[in-house]
């Protein structure tokens, strides 16, 4: 059974947001928009974003990490969010695994934001219906699109390709080798959802520095001694003893 | 019938894809945009473009919004009469009378005197040509945003290496090791930079970011190194101390290819004191930087013509010459310079513990020795010698406005250029390498006029309006010494201003200091806003008036695509169009978008129409030329000679008959020619079919060690990119800047600085870097304002630009004052509370954030989030008016008065960079009763006639009848 994912790396993301808005211009056009701006041009200007980035600091000056994470659904292989819908509208696809919103049948409840334990969803205050992440689906199987660009809008624009795309159950995809070489792993998974997106931890690389490193025979300063001088004038052993 | 259909296609839509190049920040990334029915659907990165390789940034993704921003500008507006500058009361008229006003005006300022005429361009990616049309009107007046935003970083590295970060040069992440990062702004070369640092990463390189604040690319540093701001110089001059004691130099990179072991003349009577010692070895008469040196031969012990064959020089020493003259390697100057600038000392001044400091440099100094890099790839030297490899020394580093925008950020950038050279990582793999048309010679060849003379009526300028003086008598300065151009740049004040000094234009011409001008026209500038320090106060001047009722600077000109807060105080305001529908170059003549494997250049094609009445800038220009009959724009017979911009950029040459022009690819008749050729009638079409994208990818064998790379130097000589093809060597001791110091102690012939500047010039004039504390610092109460105040620009915003933008303004609607917890517990206040920041020149409300991510004598935000009320469309109570805030009115652009006079600017005393990060603060506590919003306060900002309407809610969707479901 495929299990479509992405798989965030955390080690190479920059908190650039080019995710966060490349969603919003290819979705508000598409089968799941338009994705509604309150006050877009007055005071406390809020939209529907299907992915965000936050930022965290951990740790205490001078030992501060600072964490950008990027969020959006997960696609649970046991999202929360489905059981609870009253009208069915929202669902998994069998055949994929992506969780989608069919909006037509969607009442506006929020019970399903309500059982998310992401915050992952959306809801439409224009529309009065709920909208999340859908993998960009009309891209992925858009055969008028060429075979590279049939990945997710974020996928595409990520400056740092911190976000892979792929299945999770194929165990030689990119994103299954990633989950399993870089130490991948799901949020919260006491929830018991078993997100299908995973995020990569960050990697140090550091340099050791042998003693010996810093005395090298070659040292160029050895260049920088003169060699023998002149004979002295002045009075030396060689003139008051013959040994 | 249910439509719930997740993967619905575009199949009845009328759809088109076009390519062309961003424009949502400096980067130009290559575009694809997908209109539906006419509307922009989708904005992606052009997969076969070189420099983005198909990925976007937050901005670029955004470009629908500002497309269709109703901040957008869209009819040419004259000041209503009787109206005051800065109450934005306009009332729209024709391109006609707006022409017609315009050529009036100047062409009377062109008969009499054409330096009332200023010209003064934000960051607008045309400078090739907005420089031309001043240089053919004939004003010296001219310069685009350089001055205040990098210009330290531009001359540091060109006087030292003959390249510079970002347009010109590089870190080579593919190849590197290691990469060091100091103070970058995360707006700039951001998706190639991104790109690259995200694949270092991956292919286990390491990563130290140097910052006194860890955001965006300091945040995935392998190790972060708090600094403490305006303190760089004596972090790069303790590791050089380091790497020369223990010997962690590459000495055959030295020898070779610097002056490091070129002989300098130590007898402070003689006459050379101070300057190299000379062969009478014959060269070239117009040569840049002739090769006619000596060295000292460790072998033979005396002194020989520099790089003979078979010779070995010392690099450190003192040696007296035949006819007794005392000499030293340039080396040994840096060493005995350095000696003082021992880690422990740097560690007081940084902030950084001495053990880092060493550690730092043995990772330097062991990486780039012991990982050396052997590419096999021929090549030949400029002297004759042949080489099996290509060598390398994988050390990077990258830095920008963190260094530059300091005081003292040219001998900062002086420092990390010297420690770059003494690495041996100059256009080598692995390192730093350039990107054409650069290396260029030390300096570069293009100068201004150096007298009053060059300017007169009715008459081109004697000169380009910006250049790189290689010596006092290159500056442009009167028989007293005193400047010409209105921004002073080129005077004894600011002798190597290369890039003017926008951020006084204002100031100067309001005090009509060193004259009065009438016209100023500025270009995509916030000159009322983000764009100037002592924003209060240059707000006030712009609508200053002398004792006749007169304007201080009679008349103003503005052009713009968004009414920013600079339209509000415009005599005339130009509605310019977006990138989207206009024609543009990334020109070779300019700042092209050169890899380090060749040049590149580009443009922009529209792929939408003009909205409303908005005329693209450079029609403008194009335009105006045409009606002052300057000569570039008209034939002799006095009719004009370019229909339009590109017209222009097809036909013009810079002479009849030399074949270069804007655009480098497809030229000759049939396009078959590239950097020099015929103008070729269907060029434009040309770059339509390839992406918008000329990329020229030299031989391997050209494409390192430019600067001594015979074939190299030899194609780019041939191609025209320069007249020179000798070596470029790089300058461990710079005798240009002796040349200055020598002339303000009074021992040259040549021009002088006036009395009062002489000690500032020979001060700062060091032939060899050292550190000084910034010049404002030196002049504050440290012990009332104890903390730097420094901004960082947010990878989602482009300065002012993109608050109009309305998914952009969300993730960025106001800023707060980031500061380390401590500053809370001694100040009594908590995370989220309103504080003041306060400087000696006035204090800011604003609300400030706690963070362990900042070194604790900082205090910083980002920048350009705040806003006027009313500004960018946006309502009066938007977040960005009444939450955010702009430092600028904190920082100022002239330093108090001190001995060396009063009113230079806040800049570096050597080029004119302005000081943004000098300024020092204190953070105190708001009251319980005062307001909960940011202070100071503008009346609001009302909408200007042609601008849009603000809906209360958008719900955007591409294709105005595709569903219906636009609101």
């Amino acid at each position: 059974m495929t299990q479509l994912a992405l798989v965030i790396d955390l080690n190479v993301c920059v908190g650039c947001s080019a995710c966060v808005t490349s969603c919003k211009e290819w979705n508000t056009s598409g089968p799941a928009g338009a994705m509604s701006d309150d006050n877009p041009y007055g005071k406390d200007p809020t939209g529907t974003f299907f992915n965000r980035v936050q930022t965290y600091e951990v740790g205490s000056f001078p030992m501060t990490e600072t964490v950008h994470f990027p969020k959006s659904c997960l696609h649970c292989e046991d999202a929360p969010c489905v059981p609870v819908c009253p009208t069915g509208a929202s669902y998994k696809r069998p055949e994929d695994g992506i969780v989608l919103v069919d909006y037509d049948k969607c009442i506006g409840c929020k019970y399903c934001s309500w059982a998310c334990p992401y915050g992952a969803r959306e809801f439409d205050e224009h529309e009065k219906v709920m909208k999340k992440c859908t993998l960009c689906v009309d891209r992925i199987y858009d055969e008028s699109l060429p075979e590279s660009e049939r990945k997710p809008a974020c996928v595409l624009a990520c400056p740092t390709n911190a976000r892979l795309f792929g299945d999770v159950h194929e165990p030689e995809s990119e994103v299954s080798v990633a989950i399993r070489e870089e130490g991948g792993y799901p949020l919260m998974p006491e929830w018991g959802t078993k997100p299908a997106n995973h995020y990569l931890p960050r990697r140090k690389t550091r340099m050791h520095i042998h003693e010996d490193e810093l005395v090298r025979a070659d040292n160029p300063l050895k260049k920088e001694e003169r060699g023998p001088s002149a004979p002295v004038a002045e009075p030396t052993l060689d003139d008051s003893t013959s040994w | 019938m249910p439509s719930h259909n997740p993967v619905a296609s575009d199949a009845e839509a009328r759809i088109e894809v076009k390519n062309t190049t961003c424009y949502m920040c400096a980067c130009r990334c290559g575009i694809r945009v997908t209109l539906r029915d006419g509307e922009v659907r989708y904005i992606q990165g052009n997969p076969d473009h070189p420099l983005n390789k198909g990925v976007i940034c937050a901005k670029g993704a955004s470009g629908i919004m500002k497309q269709y921003s109703p901040a957008r500008l869209t009819k040419p507006l004259r000041r209503k009469p009787g109206a005051e500058r800065g109450a934005a009361e306009f009332e729209e008229i024709s391109w006609d009378e707006a022409f017609q006003i315009m050529e009036e005006r100047l062409a009377h300022l062109r008969k009499t005197d054409p330096k009332k005429f200023a010209l003064f361009t934000g960051r607008d990616q045309m400078q090739a040509l907005t420089g031309m049309f001043a240089k053919q009107f004939g004003t010296p007046n001219y310069a685009a945003h350089g001055g205040f935003c990098s210009v330290n970083m531009a001359t540091g590295m060109i006087y030292t290496i003959g390249g510079s970060f970002w347009e010109f040069g590089g870190p080579d992440l593919d190849r590197a090791k290691l990469f060091i990062m100091l103070g970058t702004a995360e707006d700039h070369h951001s998706n190639p930079l991104k790109i690259a640092m995200s694949q270092f990463k991956r292919n286990g390189g390491r990563f130290i970011s140097i910052n006194p604040v860890r955001t965006g690319y300091s945040a995935i540093a392998d190790e972060w190194v708090p600094i403490r701001p305006g303190t760089d110089s004596a972090l790069l001059l303790a590791l050089i101390h380091q790497l020369l004691k223990t010997g962690l130099y590459d000495r055959d990179f030295l020898v070779q290819y610097t002056n490091a072991a070129e002989l300098v003349s130590v007898d402070e009577d003689s006459d050379d004191f101070g300057l190299f010692v000379r062969t009478d070895i014959p060269h070239p008469k117009d040569c840049f930087d002739p090769q006619d040196r000596v060295w000292w031969d460790r072998r033979q012990d005396k002194a020989v013509p520099a790089r003979s064959e078979g010779a070995d020089p010392f690099l450190m020493g003192e040696f007296t010459t035949a006819d007794g003259r005392r000499v030293k390697p340039a080396f040994q100057l840096l060493k005995e310079r350095v000696e003082k600038y021992t880690p422990e000392w740097a560690a007081t001044v940084t902030g950084i513990p001495v053990e880092t400091i060493e550690r730092l440099a043995y990772e330097m100094g062991i990486t780039a020795r012991d990982d050396k890099i052997e590419l096999p790839i021929a090549w030949t030297d400029v002297w004759g010698k042949d080489h099996d490899t290509v060598t390398g020394n994988p050390v990077a580093f990258h830095a920008m406005r963190g260094l530059a925008a300091h005081s003292n950020g040219f001998q900062t950038i002086r420092a990390l250029s010297i420690l770059m050279t003494v690495l041996g990582t100059i256009d080598r793999p692995g390192g730093f390498r350039h990107k054409a048309p650069f290396p260029r010679p030390i300096p570069p060849c293009a100068k201004t006029p150096n007298s009053p003379d060059g300017v007169k009526p009715e008459t081109p300028l004697g000169g380009m309006p910006l250049g790189w003086p290689a010596e006092p008598d290159d500056l442009f300065v009167d028989d007293r010494g005193e400047p010409v151009r209105i921004d002073k740049a080129f005077s004894w004040e600011f002798p190597l201003a290369a890039h003017g000094l926008m951020h006084n234009a204002i100031t100067n011409a309001w005090r009509q200091d060193p004259y009065a001008i009438d016209t100023l026209l500025i270009f995509m500038a916030n000159m009322a806003w983000n764009s100037s320090m002592n924003t209060s106060e240059v707000r006030k001047m712009l609508n200053d008036k002398d004792e006749n009722g007169e304007y201080k600077i009679p008349f103003l000109i503005v052009a713009d695509a968004f009414e920013s807060e600079m339209v509000a105080f415009a005599d005339l305001v130009l509605p310019d169009t977006t990138y989207l529908e206009r024609h543009d170059v990334m020109s070779m003549l300019d700042r092209p978008i050169s890899e380090y494997d060749g040049p590149v250049d580009s443009v922009r094609i529209p792929v939408l129409p003009p909205t409303g009445e908005c005329k693209p800038f450079q029609e403008v220009l194009i335009e105006l030329g045409s009606r002052l009959k300057l000569p570039a724009f008209t034939r002799e017979d006095g009719s004009r000679k370019y229909r339009d911009y590109p017209d222009f950029i097809v036909n013009y040459e810079t002479e009849p008959g030399s074949g270069i022009g804007f655009l480098a690819g497809w030229r000759g008749k049939g396009g078959e020619k590239f950097m020099k050729g015929e103008p070729n009638p269907n060029q434009w079409e040309m770059y339509e079919k390839n992406n918008c994208v000329f990329h020229y990818e030299l031989p391997k064998s050209f494409q390192y060690m430019r600067n001594w790379n015979r074939g190299y130097l030899n194609w780019a000589q041939e191609h025209r990119l320069t007249r020179y093809a000798e070596p470029i060597n790089c300058h461990i001791y710079s005798e240009v800047l002796m040349k200055f110091r020598l002339a303000a102690q009074g021992k040259t012939e040549g021009k002088q600085p006036p009395e009062h500047l002489r000690k500032r010039v020979e001060t700062y004039f060091d032939p060899l870097p050292f550190y000084y504390e910034p010049l404002e610092s030196q002049l504050s109460d440290k012990q009332k304002y104890p903390l730097n105040a420094i901004t960082q620009r947010p990878m989602a915003m482009y300065h002012s630009w993109d608050s109009q933008n309305a998914w952009l303004r969300q993730i960025h609607a106001h800023n707060h004052l980031y500061m380390h917890p401590s500053l809370g517990e001694k100040g009594g206040f908590d995370d989220g509370d309103w504080v003041w920041v306060e400087s000696m020149w006035g204090k800011v409300r604003c609300m400030c954030r706690f963070s362990e991510a900042v070194e604790p004598g900082t205090v910083w935000t980002w920048n350009a989030i705040g806003k006027a009320a009313g500004a960018w469309r946006l309502s009066d109570d938007a977040n960005e008016s009444r939450k955010g805030f702009l430092l600028n009115h904190l920082i100022s652009e002239e330093l108090p008065p001190h001995a060396d006079g009063e009113h230079l600017s806040n800049s570096d005393p050597i080029t004119g960079q302005a000081g943004w990060y000098d300024v020092r603060v204190r953070v105190y506590k708001a009251g319980d009763d005062e307001p909960a919003e940011t202070s100071p306060q503008f009346d609001p900002m009302p909408a200007v006639p042609g601008t849009g309407k603000t809906p209360k809610w958008l719900a955007y969707f591409a294709g105005k009848f595709a569903r219906g479901k636009n609101p």
